[in-house]
């Protein structure tokens, strides 16, 4: 029995964990922003890990249930409603049929993650559910949610108030902190403007989001002079086409940093200074707008330590649901 | 006269105007029907219009034009 959208909310959309391996062919990983959200949401209502759900953001949307499930909502604090009793995040909550789920307004994060018992049941679109409205690919009729939609759901199970202990919950930090790994193209910017990227305050520009977050606030970055290579052209931010990871980061014109995120586009003619490390990844889809953002260089060794304590982290949040 | 609030519903950047050379939606003074339109936020590439919850006469706006807003921060106190 489907659950009926009331309401969208601002661009709320179908993600699973995403659609990797076709990234060398311009098709972006998609998939939620904050995975350790989306698949705490899933455990809570006894879905896979990687069962398909809403991802809202800034603004919940309105949804009509036509049979009884299981939700719980993780990720962003957007207080969830039945009807009109607020209920707990991070917690599993039962929705009955003709009940009404809505959300009061975001008090912080940015992306909530709406897991529903048996999952959202949209076709698989190259191995994933994963909406990528820019590529009309996956999810929902390739799309967000519009009023009007119905999203079929598979069969599940789930216990009211199963919860993730609050010191296993992660929001974004006050003023945020990336850990950044600088990269082959770093020896481009001089020394001054190396030293300035750390050391200044970013804020997150309003246009941030899934395919990229930029940043903006900092001192202009100055390049090292050279003879531009062959089909880079003279900007000095330019570089022969190459291959973009996610995480990485750009500097247009040396003005604003732009994270690349899940729905990011493969390649393209710019340099990279460096990219975000992989735990830090679901904290940037946790920021909103106007946010004060610090990157900090590290090396590979805490790279791969940060990863390892967020496994561990997953770990505890599998241990605590059971 | 009760005063009320209307409060934003998204996280972004707030307009008063639809474009630079328009004039404002609203003004002090104005008085605003429910769904009528206040201002705009801008986030994600996108202006999203704010329309009245409520209705009444602008007090006054609490945050000015192109302030960053937080999502249920007050935007302009009503009368009536």
């Amino acid at each position: 029995m489907p659950i009926k959208v009331l309401s969208p909310g601002l661009a709320t959309t179908v993600q699973d964990l995403g659609r990797p391996g076709y990234y060398h062919l311009g098709i972006p990983i998609s998939g939620g922003m904050d995975r350790l959200a989306l698949r705490a949401a899933n455990m809570l209502v006894g879905n896979d890990e990687g069962a398909a759900v809403l991802e809202a953001v800034f603004m919940g949307p309105e949804l009509e249930f036509t049979s009884d499930a299981m939700v719980a909502v993780t990720g962003a604090e957007l207080p969830p409603k039945v009807d009109s009793d607020v209920r707990e995040g991070w917690a599993a909550f039962e929705v009955k049929a003709g009940q009404t789920l809505s959300f009061e307004y975001l008090k912080s994060g940015a992306r909530a993650y709406i897991a529903i018992s048996g999952g959202v049941d949209v076709p698989v679109v190259l191995g994933s559910r994963s909406t990528y409205p820019l590529g009309a690919l996956g999810g929902h009729e390739g799309r967000p949610l519009q009023a009007g939609d119905e999203l079929p759901l598979g069969t599940g199970g789930g216990k009211a108030g199963t919860s993730v202990p609050e010191n296993l919950r992660r929001g974004p930090g006050m003023p945020a902190e990336l850990r950044v790994l600088t990269g082959i193209y770093w020896y481009r910017l001089t020394e001054e403007a190396q030293g300035n990227f750390f050391e200044d305050t970013w804020k997150v520009a309003p246009e941030a989001d899934r395919i990229a977050y930029r940043f903006r606030g900092g001192r202009k970055a100055s390049f090292v002079d050279r003879e531009p290579p062959f089909g880079a052209g003279s900007d000095p931010s330019n570089i022969v086409d190459g291959c973009y990871p996610y995480g990485s980061i750009q500097m247009p014109g040396g003005t604003e940093p732009i994270v690349l995120h899940r729905d990011a586009v493969s390649g393209g003619g710019y340099f990279m200074l460096g990219t975000v490390i992989s735990a830090d990844m679901d904290l940037i889809g946790q920021l909103q707008p106007h946010v004060p953002t610090k990157f900090t260089e590290v090396d590979m060794e805490t790279a791969l330590g940060a990863r390892h304590e967020r496994h561990a982290l997953l770990d505890n949040i599998r241990e605590a649901i059971g | 006269m009760a005063s009320k609030q209307i409060l934003s519903p998204l996280p972004g950047t707030f307009y008063r105007r639809s474009s630079p050379d328009q004039p404002p939606y609203k003004d002090k003074g104005d008085s605003v029907a429910e769904g009528d339109v206040i201002g705009l936020v801008e986030v994600m590439k996108s202006f999203n219009e704010v329309k009245a919850d409520t209705a009444g006469t602008v007090v006054e706006f609490l945050v000015e034009n192109e302030d960053p807003v937080m999502a249920g921060q007050p935007l302009v106190e009503l009368d009536g």
